[in-house]
C-alpha cells in the first residue's frame, strides 16, 4: 500500500492539514469518552488505512435515517463521504443508478472482502416480494451483504428493532437486522431518526480504532446511549419540585416545566439528546415543547399512547450502572460485548495489535 | 427490435423504484413505473388514539418529514372541526415553507443535478473562467478564483485516489453531458455548499419542532409553547434568542436561494433547452392549496389556490373537492392489492380498501409482468383522469390564477432563456418551476414571520387550543381530511374516527399520482407518459430517464401505502 493511497496520505493530498486532523481525532477521543493519551493511536491507525468501504443498504425504510447523516456537523457528511470512507453503495446519493449502481455494490462487496463496513436502515420483510432492489429481495441482499462485511450497523430503529413497520400488526412480518444475521458483529443505533453524531461517531470510532465500542444490553453504544434522557433533561429540576405543564400553552409549558403529565418518555429512554441535542445543539424534543416519544427503545410504538404519562416505577434506573460500562470500556473490560456473544476486539486488543 | 430495459434501483431518490421501458431501438416505446417497497403504516394506525396517529405517518417519509406529520394532524382537526390559533397556523406556514426551500434545494443538488452535471469534466475546468462565470450569474461571495481551484484540487485529490465512492460508476463523459468544464466546477462546489447550508436552514425545525429530520407536532395547535418572560432561565427553545435564529436563518435560505440555487438552474437550463421540450407527462395539473393568511378553514386565504388543469387550459381551472365521492379515487387494476368490489373499481379514500395481491415474479427476478400487475402503488385518478402534482402544477396554478410574483419571476426567467410558456410543460420546466417556487416561499416566509412577531409583541403567545384536546368531548364518530400542499405536491389524508379511536385511515400523496402505474382503461400515470418517445443516446447508460425521472423529485415510501378497512388480511402470493 502506497503512502498516497492510505487515508492520511490522501487528507494532506486534500489539503486537509496535520492540525486540522489532529483536531478531528481528539473531537473524536473526547466524544466517544477515550483518554486524551489514545488521540496519537488515533492519527496514526487513522493515517494508514485506505478509506474503509462503506456500503449502505435501503430497506423498509423512509430515508429519515440519510436525512439524519446529512445533518451530521462533527463530521460532517462532506468531511466522512469525501475524506474518511468510501461510500460505495447509498441509494440516496450516489450517482449510478440501475445496474451500474449494482456493479458499485458487487464491486465494493469483492474488492473489500472480510473489510467492509455494512450499513443498513430500514426493517426486512419476512415475505420477499414485500420489498426488492434490482428485483432481488432485502432478506437475501442482507445476507449477501453481511457474509462479507467485518460488522454491521444497524442504523435507526427500524434496522435495529423492527420499528414503525414491525409495530402491531406488523403486516408485512417486519424483522430487525439482528433477527436475521446471527454471524457478525452487529451494532444498533436506534432512533427515529438516530442523532446524526451517532450515527457518523460511531463510523468514525470504528474507522479510528478497528473496533466497535462498548455496548448496552441492546447493542446500542454506551457512548450515546448509557444515560437516560429524565436524569439529563434541562427540565429534570422542575419534575424534583411537582412543577409540570399541564397542557401545550399554559403557564408552565411557556415556563419549561416537566412534561411528564403530558406524556414525556424521557423517563424510559436512553439516548444522548439532552446533552447533544438536535441540528448542532439547537434544540431537542422537550426544549420545544413536545415530551420524548422514546423513539430509541425497542416496540417503542407499541408502548402506550404518545401522550399518556409513563409509570412511575420506571424512573432512572440504570444510568449509573450505565456511566461505569462506559468507562469500562476505555480500560477494556468488554462486558456488554461479551454479554452479546460477539467477537469484538477490544480497544485494550487494538493496542496490543500496535 | 423490441427489447426491455430496466433501472433499478432508481437512484438519487426517496424510496424504491423501478423503470421499465419497452425500447424500440434506442427510443422508448412505453415506460411502466414499479414501486418495490410496502410497509402497511395505515394498518398500524387503526385503533390507535388518532391524536397519536400524525407521528406514525410522519415516518411515511424522513424526506418530506413534517409534511405526512401536518396532514395526519389536520385531518383530526378537520374531522373535529377543531381551530387553532393564529401563532400556530403561521408557525405552521414558516415550517411547511422551510421544508420547500431545504428538501428542494437539496432535490436539485444532491438528487438531480449529477444528471446534467460531470463531476469529471469539472477537472479541466480553468478556475479563473469558473469565478467570472460565477460572477456573471450572480453576487453570491464564494466566487473567486481561488475558490474555485481550492474546490477542483480537492475533487482531483479524490479521482485520483481511486475510491470514487459516491461518484462510481456514474456515466461520466456521457455524450448527453453538454455543461462545459467551468459550469461543472460551478455546480460541484455549489454541490458541497448546499451540503453545509442545508444542515444550517434545518435548524427552522429543531427551533419550533424539537428535531429534524421529524419534528414534533400536535393536534390542536403546534407544541412550542412561547417562552418570552423566562429571563436567563431556559424557557423553551422558541423564546427571543430562537426567534431571532428563525429570523437569520430565514436570511440565509432567502441568500441561496435567490444568489445560488435560482442563478444555477437558469445557467444549468440554458445548456440544455432542448429538455424544455420533452418530458411532459399528461398535461393535467392539481393542486389542493395551502398556506392559509386567515386560517385554514378559509380557503381564498392560501397562497397557492387548489383547483385542477386540464389538458394545459390555464382559463379553466376546475374546482376539487377532497370529500366528493366521485372525485378522488384509487384504481389498483395493475397494482398488487385486491378491492372486494373486483379488480375495476375506484374507491374514494374514506372507502379505501386494499389487501395485498402479489401476482409478480417470486424474487429474484428480471422482468415485471408489464400486462399484469406490476407495482404496490395505486392509481389515484381525478375524476377517472391522471394528473400530475407538485411544483409545476402549483406554479402553473399560481400564474393561472394571477399571482403577480409567480408571473414576473416566470416570464422573466422564460424570457432570458428565450421560451416560451408552453417550455414550462417539460422535464426541465418542471425543474424550473422548482426553483421559481422555492424563491416565492423564501420571499412568503418574511410576511408570516413579521407577523408572529406583531402578534407576540402585542401579547398573543397562544400556539395551543386545549378545547377539544379531551377525546371524552368528540362525536361517536367523525370523519375528516387533511390537505397540505407538500413540496412533491398536493397530499391528503383521510381519517375516520369511532368512540375516539382511527377506525380508518388513508394517505393518497403526491408521488402516487405522479409515479402510479397504469388504470383499468390504460391511461398511464405521468412518470410513464413523460417518458414515452425518449430517444436515448447509449440505452446501455439510460441518463435520460434518470433526468426525467428525477424532474418529479420521486418519493417512493410515501407512495406505497395501504388500508384494511375489513381488518381481514387476504394475502395471496403466486409465483409466476
Amino acid at each position: 500500500m502506497t503512502t498516497e493511497r492510505t487515508l492520511g496520505g490522501f487528507l494532506r493530498h486534500r489539503g486537509v492539514s496535520r492540525r486540522a486532523f489532529l483536531k478531528f481525532c481528539s473531537a473524536m477521543a473526547s466524544m466517544m469518552a477515550l483518554p486524551a493519551s489514545s488521540v496519537t493511536a488515533l492519527a496514526e491507525a487513522l493515517e494508514q488505512a485506505r478509506r474503509p468501504s462503506v456500503i449502505w443498504l435501503s430497506f423498509q425504510e423512509c430515508t429519515g435515517c440519510t436525512e439524519a447523516l446529512t445533518r451530521s456537523n462533527a463530521p460532517s457528511i462532506e468531511g466522512l463521504i469525501f475524506d474518511f470512507i468510501s461510500l460505495d453503495y447509498h441509494h440516496t446519493l450516489q450517482a449510478a443508478s440501475g445496474a451500474a449502481a449494482e456493479a458499485a455494490r458487487e464491486e465494493a462487496m469483492h474488492e473489500n472482502d472480510g473489510q467492509y463496513l455494512l450499513l443498513v436502515d430500514g426493517s426486512i420483510p419476512s415475505v420477499k416480494a414485500y420489498s426488492t432492489i434490482a428485483g432481488i429481495s432485502n432478506l437475501d441482499m442482507l445476507k449477501e451483504g453481511a457474509a462479507g462485511a467485518a460488522a454491521i450497523i444497524a442504523i435507526g430503529t427500524c434496522a435495529a428493532y423492527g420499528g414503525l413497520p414491525k409495530a402491531d400488526p406488523n403486516p408485512t412480518g417486519a424483522m430487525s437486522v439482528e433477527e436475521i444475521v446471527k454471524d457478525r458483529p452487529i451494532v444498533n443505533i436506534p432512533g427515529c431518526p438516530p442523532l446524526p453524531l451517532a450515527i457518523t461517531g460511531l463510523i468514525a470510532h470504528y474507522l479510528a480504532m478497528g473496533v466497535m465500542p462498548e455496548l448496552d444490553r441492546l447493542g446500542r453504544p454506551l457512548a450515546f446511549y448509557g444515560e437516560n434522557i429524565h436524569d439529563r433533561c434541562y427540565r429534570r429540576p422542575f419534575y424534583d419540585r411537582g412543577l409540570f405543564a399541564e397542557t401545550f400553552d399554559d403557564e408552565g409549558a411557556r415556563r419549561g416545566w416537566c412534561l411528564y403529565k403530558l406524556g414525556c418518555k424521557a423517563p424510559e429512554t436512553y439516548n444522548a439528546c439532552a446533552q447533544i441535542k438536535w441540528n448542532q445543539g439547537t434544540s431537542f424534543p422537550i426544549q420545544s415543547g413536545h415530551g420524548c416519544i422514546g423513539c430509541s427503545e425497542p416496540n417503542f410504538w407499541d408502548k402506550g399512547g404518545i401522550y399518556d404519562s409513563v409509570a412511575m416505577g420506571q424512573f432512572g434506573s440504570g444510568p449509573k450502572i450505565a456511566v461505569a460500562a462506559s468507562l469500562g470500556a476505555v480500560a477494556g473490560a468488554g462486558a456488554a460485548v461479551l454479554a452479546r456473544g460477539k467477537k469484538h476486539k477490544t480497544e485494550t486488543e487494538l493496542d496490543s495489535d500496535d | 427490435m423490441s427489447t426491455r430495459l430496466v433501472v433499478d434501483p432508481v437512484t438519487r431518490i426517496e424510496g424504491h423504484l423501478r423503470i421499465e421501458a419497452q425500447m424500440d431501438g434506442n427510443r422508448i416505446q412505453s415506460a411502466y413505473s414499479s414501486g418495490t417497497m410496502v410497509r402497511g403504516i395505515e394498518t398500524i394506525v387503526r385503533g390507535r388514539d388518532p391524536r397519536d396517529a400524525w407521528a406514525f405517518v410522519q415516518r411515511i417519509c424522513g424526506v418530506c418529514t413534517l409534511v405526512h406529520g401536518l396532514a395526519g394532524v389536520r385531518a383530526v382537526e378537520d374531522a373535529l372541526d377543531y381551530p387553532i390559533p393564529p401563532n400556530a397556523e403561521l408557525i405552521r406556514n414558516l415550517m411547511v415553507a422551510a421544508q420547500y426551500v431545504h428538501d428542494h434545494v437539496m432535490h436539485f443538488y444532491h438528487l438531480h443535478a449529477l444528471d446534467w452535471v460531470d463531476v469529471v469534466s469539472a477537472l479541466s475546468a480553468d478556475p479563473k473562467a469558473t469565478s467570472e462565470l460565477a460572477q456573471s450569474i450572480s453576487r453570491h461571495s464564494k466566487s473567486s478564483p481561488g475558490y474555485f481551484a481550492d474546490v477542483q484540487q480537492k475533487l482531483k485529490g479524490f479521482v485520483e485516489s481511486g475510491q470514487l465512492g459516491i461518484f462510481a460508476n456514474g456515466y461520466w463523459g456521457h455524450p448527453a453531458y453538454r455543461l462545459p468544464p467551468e459550469a461543472n466546477l460551478m455546480a460541484v462546489a455549489h454541490y458541497l455548499e448546499a451540503l453545509a447550508w442545508q444542515r444550517e436552514v434545518a435548524q427552522l425545525h429543531a427551533i419550533f419542532g424539537g428535531k429534524n429530520p421529524h419534528p414534533n407536532l400536535v393536534v390542536g395547535g403546534v407544541p412550542c409553547a412561547i417562552s418570552i418572560d423566562s429571563g436567563n432561565q431556559s424557557g423553551t427553545a422558541v423564546d427571543m434568542v430562537g426567534l431571532e435564529r428563525v429570523r437569520s436563518l430565514i436570511a440565509e435560505m432567502h441568500a441561496f436561494v435567490e444568489q445560488v440555487y435560482l442563478p444555477d438552474t437558469v445557467a444549468i437550463a440554458g445548456f440544455y433547452k432542448d429538455w424544455f421540450q420533452m418530458g411532459e407527462g399528461v398535461g393535467n395539473f392539481m393542486c389542493y392549496g395551502d398556506f392559509p393568511a386567515n386560517g385554514f378553514g378559509d380557503r381564498s386565504s392560501y397562497l397557492v389556490p387548489g383547483g385542477v388543469i386540464l389538458d394545459r387550459n390555464l382559463s379553466d381551472i376546475r374546482e376539487v373537492d377532497l370529500n366528493a365521492e366521485g372525485e378522488i379515487q384509487e384504481f389498483v387494476s395493475r397494482s398488487w392489492y385486491a378491492y372486494g368490489g373486483g379488480k375495476d373499481a375506484g374507491l374514494h379514500p374514506y372507502a379505501g380498501e386494499t389487501d395485498f395481491d402479489y401476482t409478480g415474479p417470486e424474487p429474484p427476478y428480471q422482468q415485471l409482468d408489464v400486462d399484469g400487475q406490476y407495482s404496490w402503488l395505486k392509481s389515484p385518478r381525478w375524476r377517472g383522469r391522471p394528473v400530475e402534482v407538485g411544483p409545476l402544477a402549483r406554479v402553473l396554478m399560481l400564474y393561472a390564477t394571477g399571482h403577480e410574483r409567480t408571473r414576473e419571476l416566470a416570464d422573466a426567467t422564460l424570457a432570458s432563456l428565450d421560451l416560451p410558456l408552453d417550455a414550462l410543460y417539460s422535464t426541465m420546466g418542471r425543474t424550473a418551476a422548482r426553483a421559481l417556487e422555492t424563491q416565492i416561499m423564501v420571499e412568503a416566509m418574511d410576511g408570516w414571520f413579521d407577523r408572529l412577531l406583531a402578534n407576540i409583541r402585542g401579547g398573543d403567545l397562544r400556539t395551543f387550543n386545549e378545547t377539544l384536546w379531551d377525546p371524552s368531548t368528540w362525536p361517536s364518530t367523525a370523519r375528516g381530511v387533511g390537505h397540505l400542499e407538500a413540496p412533491r405536491g398536493a397530499l391528503g389524508h383521510w381519517i375516520v374516527i369511532e368512540d375516539g379511536r382511527t377506525a380508518n385511515y388513508q394517505a393518497v400523496v403526491p408521488s402516487t399520482w405522479n409515479a402510479g402505474p397504469r388504470d383499468a382503461g390504460g391511461q398511464p400515470g405521468p412518470y410513464e407518459a413523460a417518458l414515452q418517445g425518449h430517444d436515448l443516446a447509449d440505452v446501455d447508460q439510460p441518463l435520460e430517464i434518470l433526468r426525467t425521472v428525477h424532474s418529479f423529485d420521486p418519493c417512493i415510501a410515501c407512495a406505497v401505502h395501504l388500508t384494511d378497512p375489513d381488518g381481514e388480511e387476504v394475502l395471496r402470493i403466486r409465483a409466476r
